[in-house]
This record gives structure tokens, sequence and C-alpha cells, in this order.
């Protein structure tokens, strides 16, 4: 059984992983509805949730059409790299004690990695589509990623000098007592903010801006290619999400003064449900900055706060040694 | 037995995907070919051993440097006039002579390493020995590695300052 463990979860998170983006277009879309005080998607079965196979027939059934001028190879490869990049991510994600693929030692750089090569999809969608406005938003992302992913990996580094480890297992062990969420407050405010500039979601959505750029990226995709765009964001939203809950918010521990009297799968998916709504929300809430407000905003302001954050968790990590 | 299955496949297809990157004409496929390569070798190095140096090479090779690379093609847009150049300039009279030369170097190399024994066994080495030693022994090299990036930071940002200023000029002049 134990043997069997990993591919079991595997085979779950890819059927999983692709049914609940489809959801959550639809959750989402009502959520954002709620908050701005309209419907959304409410007329196809209960709830509206028939909505979710609509869209899918309708991506599914569209002409898959590649434009005569677009580099054709680059233009097919682009789609698949964000959703395999984004769905070999969640090797390292453990949703309980032992429920996880593989738990090697390096997990947070292999998570880091990854979201790093999804990088090259938005990249090389705007540059094979060969239209100005998709490789102007290639360029941004390009510039915009390349950027936060330095403060994401910085923001990380307070986590693993107070656990004392690279592995996920070990970061989730460590908070066992306290949650890194009060102590590390300014790593996760940059991490959650980088999180959303990796995933290009709304309000960090300049590589598809759609009033300036049409599309950005993705504006010469149709159907499945630009379906798998979007299972890849979704995909995205979902891995930042269960990073936070593992790095922050004691992975599958239950909150500090209930404890853990329910399943371990059933606090990390329920804390992962609640940072999922904490990002629709963000979503709904504020608006798109401009482009140099993004940068200044990162370089000037995020940089900053993730320095002093190692230099204060060190300097207070070496503190308690010596008076231990 | 199985790692060394894995080990020649790897190796295998960084072989060919750096050949590959080398002879492509159109930059974003050598580009791709690329980043393969380097994904390749962290496979190599997480096989022997070496499983932190794996994580940075995906971390900031394939997933850093390269960007910038990829950055850098699109802000040129070269299109059709750069792979017609490049074609141009693969020509097999221009890599003949260097290509037999560092023939012979290769059989030089392969001679002395099959003399050589490998090492026998693995041992993984982790992150916190890498940093140990970095911080240890390798410290000067660290520093200095530090310095260049330092210099070249001070060199960007003198750049772009300059740039800056003349547009402010420009502006003043103007009201």
């Amino acid at each position: 059984m134990s043997e069997l463990m990993p591919v079991i979860l595997a085979l779950t998170i890819l059927i999983g992983g692709v049914a609940g983006a489809a959801i959550l277009t639809w959750f989402e879309r009502r959520l954002l509805g709620v908050w701005q005080d309209r419907y959304g998607p409410n007329r196809l079965g209960p709830f509206g949730i028939g909505q979710v196979a609509a869209d899918m027939i309708k991506l599914l059934f569209k002409d898959d059409w590649v434009p005569p001028f677009a580099d054709r190879l680059v233009f097919i490869f682009a789609p698949t790299a964000i959703v395999v990049a984004m769905m070999m991510g969640f090797a390292v994600v453990p949703f309980a004690p032992g429920m996880m693929i593989i738990d090697v030692n390096i997990g947070l750089l292999f998570f880091l990695g990854m979201t790093s090569l999804a990088v090259y999809s938005v990249l090389l969608g705007g540059l094979a589509s060969n239209n100005k406005y998709a490789l102007l938003g290639g360029l941004r992302s390009a510039a915009q990623m390349v950027s936060y992913e330095v403060f994401m990996g910085l923001s990380l580094i307070g986590v693993v000098m107070m656990s004392g480890s690279f592995s996920l297992v070990d970061i989730v062990e460590a908070q066992t007592d306290v949650w890194f969420c009060f102590s590390q407050i300014l790593g996760l405010i940059v991490f959650i903010i980088a999180g959303i500039a990796e995933s290009h979601r709304l309000p960090f959505d300049l590589p598809e801006a759609e009033h300036e750029l049409t599309a950005g990226f993705h504006t010469e995709y149709g159907g499945m290619k630009f379906a798998m765009f979007m299972l890849g964001e979704y995909l995205g939203l979902m891995l930042i999400s269960c990073m936070i809950v593992t790095l922050f918010f004691g992975g599958w521990h239950g909150p500090m003064l209930i404890g853990d009297w329910l399943p371990p799968f059933f606090w990390f998916s329920s804390k992962v449900f609640v940072v999922i709504c904490f990002f629709v929300l963000l979503r709904a809430a504020i608006p798109r900055p401009r482009y140099d407000q993004l940068m200044s905003l990162g370089w000037k302001v995020m940089l900053p706060i993730t320095l002093v954050n190692i230099l204060v968790t060190g300097a207070v990590l070496l503190w308690m040694e010596g008076v231990a | 037995m199985l790692e060394i299955v894995f080990f020649y496949i790897a190796a295998t297809v960084a072989l060919v995907a750096t050949v590959m990157a080398m002879t492509r004409a159109n930059a974003i496929h050598a580009l791709i070919y690329l980043i393969v390569s380097l994904l390749a070798v962290a496979v190599i190095f997480f096989l022997i051993g070496a499983p932190f140096a794996a994580a940075l090479e995906i971390v900031i090779y394939a997933g850093a440097i390269m960007v910038l690379f990829v950055f850098v093609i699109m802000m040129l847009n070269l299109g059709e006039k750069g792979d017609k150049q490049e074609r141009q300039w693969l020509q097999p009279s221009i890599w003949a002579g260097p290509a037999v030369l560092s023939a012979v170097l290769l059989i030089e190399l392969v001679m002395v390493i099959s003399q050589t024994n490998g090492p026998v066994s693995v041992t993984a080495v982790s992150a916190k020995e890498v940093g140990l030693a970095l911080f240890g022994p390798y410290v000067l090299a660290v520093e200095i590695a530090s310095m260049l990036l330092l210099a070249g930071l001070v060199g960007s940002f003198h750049l772009g300052r300059r740039y800056l200023e003349r547009d402010n000029l420009e502006k003043q002049g103007g009201q």
C-alpha cells in the first residue's frame, strides 16, 4: 500500500487538479458576484454549477486553430509548460502526515523551481504568437515574474531559518505549537503579494491587462490551448494557496487553541479554501496598478522588507541560542 | 542500477539538447533546447548526490537567467531576418575547423577520464554542508563574486540613471 500511495496520490492530484480548476472558474465568478453585489453565472443547474460543463463543452469543441504567422512549434508547446510545471509543484505539497508524493529535503526549492519554470509558458506564448500585444504581454510578464521571484525566494528564508530545513514536512512539524504567520508576518505579506504576481492574477494581471493589451500573451489563443493557460493559472492559484498554508498557517495542524481533533487533511483543505477565498476577495477589491507602480513596489518596498525580515529573524534566532 | 540508467538517459538528453541548441537557426528554438539541457544537468546533479545544486540549477539557471535571455530576444524581436543571418553564419566552412580541433581535445579528455576511477559510492550533500563550505573555506570566492555582482548592479544603475536625468532635463527645458 505504501508503495502505491504516491501513484494513487499523483493520479488523484492530476484528476482533482483539473476538476478543481474547472469548479474554481465557476466558484470564483459566483464569489465575485457576492462581493460585487450581483449574481454571476446562476442559470445552469443548481446555483449555476452547470456553467462549468457548458464552458468545457464550448472550449473542447472550438476549432483548434494556429495562426499562420505564429511560430507553430513554440505556439503549441507554450500552454503545456505552465500546466506541467504547476502539476509538478504539487508533488512536494504535504497534504497530511504521510500523504504526499515525495518528501525530498529540497522540497521548498523544488516548488520555487517549478514556479520559475512556469514563466516560460507566458513568455513563449507571447513571443510565438507574433502579435505586438501578445509580445508586450510576454515582455511584461518576464520582467514582473523575474522580479517577484526574487522576493518570493527571499521571503521564505525566514521560515527556513526558523525550521532549519528546506523539507516541507519539517517546516510543518516545526509549526506544531506556534504557526509561522505570527513570527514571520513580514515574510507572509511579501509571499502573498509575490504569489499573486507569480500566478499573474488580478490585481497583478498586467501581462494580460485586457483594456490595454486586448488579452496580452494569450490574445491569439483559443479553444483547448486557451483552456490550458486558464488551467495553469488556476492550478497556480491552488498551489500558491497550498504553499501559504504549509509554510505559514501550520499545514495539516489544527488551529492552536482548538487542537488537532479533526482529520489533518480536513484542516489542510479548509485552510486552503479560506486562502483561495481571500485571493478572490483581493481580485474583487483591488484595482490593477500601473506597470511602473508594480515594479517600484517590488524593488523599493518589498525587497527592503524581506531583507529586514531576514536580518531580524537571524539576529533573534542567534540571540535566543545565546540565552538558552 | 536504476540510477545508472537514469544517469545515462539524462546525459543523453543533455548532449542531444546541447547539440540542438548550437545548431538551431531560430534563437528561441535554440534557447528552449538550452533550457532542456540545463534541466537534464539538474537531474544529473540530483542523481550524483547534490540535490541542492540541482535545485539551484533549476531556480537560477533555467528559471531566471534563461528567462532574461528570452527577454532580450523578445526586445530585439529579430524574426525571419535573424534566422537568415544565423543560417549564413552556420556554414560548414565556418565551423568545420574549430569542430575538428575540439574533437581532438574531446578524444584526449575521454582517454584521460577512462584511465581514472570514478567515485564508487554516492554521498548526498545537504544544503547545510554547501552553506558551510561556501562561508568557510570558499568565503573569499563568495566575496569576490558578490563584488562582481555589485559592480554590475552599479553599472546598470548608472546606465539607467543617465537616461532618466536626460529625460528630466528635457522636461525642465520644455517648461
